[in-house]
């Protein structure tokens, strides 16, 4: 899994096959920026009045899940189109970023989060929900 | 040294007392090193503030509330949802303008003030718990509801009850992908 809180995201990478997510430094730094622009317009393209923008984004290798909190803060989860249980991930993610990122007095706010125990605790939701999902035969 | 992962809240718990003395030595120490109550005010607020815009998110993952859908919601979520998890206190909540953008938080019971009984002759303009007022509006600024919050009343100074004034200003402009510090 990698987080990069980049202008207000948090991406995690939930992919069984490492070969279907951007391997290098660059490929994931295009897929952020790209994926700003797409929040950025997502809500105003709605059709639905008063939309929050895009919440899932589904491929044939993989789904895009995002959840945006009453701050503007957006996590976004890659995952195999078949694993379960990302909106809890998600919502477990909120709480690990305002437990181990926002209490740590040393973290100033929007930037990259590098503190031991937010990746720590992250790894291990990562880990219980791979273990929940889904990930047919074989897995 | 590394904590076992898990919310902190199931590990240990810290004696409130501690929390309300840490909170008096505070102000003592900001009163020994400012001599105008303004100063003083002014850095209480200021810390809250800082303390507020990270509250929030706190508030927001863990009571997993809805988005208000006016300032009238927003006051009573403060007053019956935020102070009572975080100072397992009510306040009542009135609202004091036509405009409907002008509340008040009555405080019949403020645990920060438990071993305080007045203030001192020469304090006469302290606000003891400013702190409070900035992370009212350190927190609603980062839901885009900029509002001044400021003590109204306060019983330390004699006053009957302790009151907290907040007064929504006019809605941020959207800012869905951008965040106030």
């Amino acid at each position: 899994p990698f987080c990069y809180p980049d202008f207000n995201a948090v991406t995690c990478n939930l992919l069984p096959d490492e070969a279907a997510a951007p391997q290098r430094y660059d490929g994931r730094r295009a897929l952020r920026a790209s994926l700003r622009r797409l929040f950025a317009i997502g809500s105003q393209l709605s059709p639905e009045v008063g939309s929050s923008g895009i919440e899932m984004l589904e491929t044939d290798t993989f789904k895009l899940h995002c959840f945006q909190t009453l701050t503007g803060i957006k996590f976004v989860v890659l995952a195999d189109p078949r694993q379960a249980g990302i909106d809890s991930l998600l919502r477990k993610i909120y709480e690990i970023y305002s437990d181990f990122a926002l209490k740590n007095p040393f973290y100033s706010l929007e930037m990259p989060i590098r503190c031991e125990l937010f990746d720590q605790n992250l790894k291990l939701a990562l880990e219980v929900a791979e273990k929940a999902g889904p990930f047919g035969p074989g897995s | 040294m590394s904590r076992p992962p898990g919310r902190k809240q199931e590990n240990h718990k810290i004696s409130g007392e501690l929390f309300v003395l840490t909170y008096g030595a505070l102000v003592a120490q900001l009163c020994k090193d400012y001599e105008k109550d303004e100063d003083v005010n002014t850095c209480l607020d200021r810390m809250g503030y800082g303390i507020g815009v990270r509250l929030i998110d706190d508030f927001l993952a863990r009571s997993a509330v809805k988005k208000c859908r006016s300032y009238s919601e927003t006051a009573d979520m403060i007053a019956q949802v935020a102070f009572k998890m975080y100072l397992g206190v009510t306040p009542t909540v009135s609202c004091s303008s036509a405009a409907r953008n002008e509340f008040s938080l009555i405080l019949d019971k403020n645990p920060l003030v438990d071993f305080v009984e007045e203030l001192p002759a020469e304090r006469a303009s302290l606000c003891y718990c400013n702190l409070l007022c900035g992370v009212i509006r350190g927190a609603l600024e980062m839901v885009h509801l900029p509002a001044e919050v400021t003590f109204l009343q306060d019983r330390l100074k004699g006053d009957a009850v302790t009151e907290i004034g907040i007064t929504f200003l006019r809605k941020a402009e959207d800012r869905k992908h951008r965040r106030n510090k």
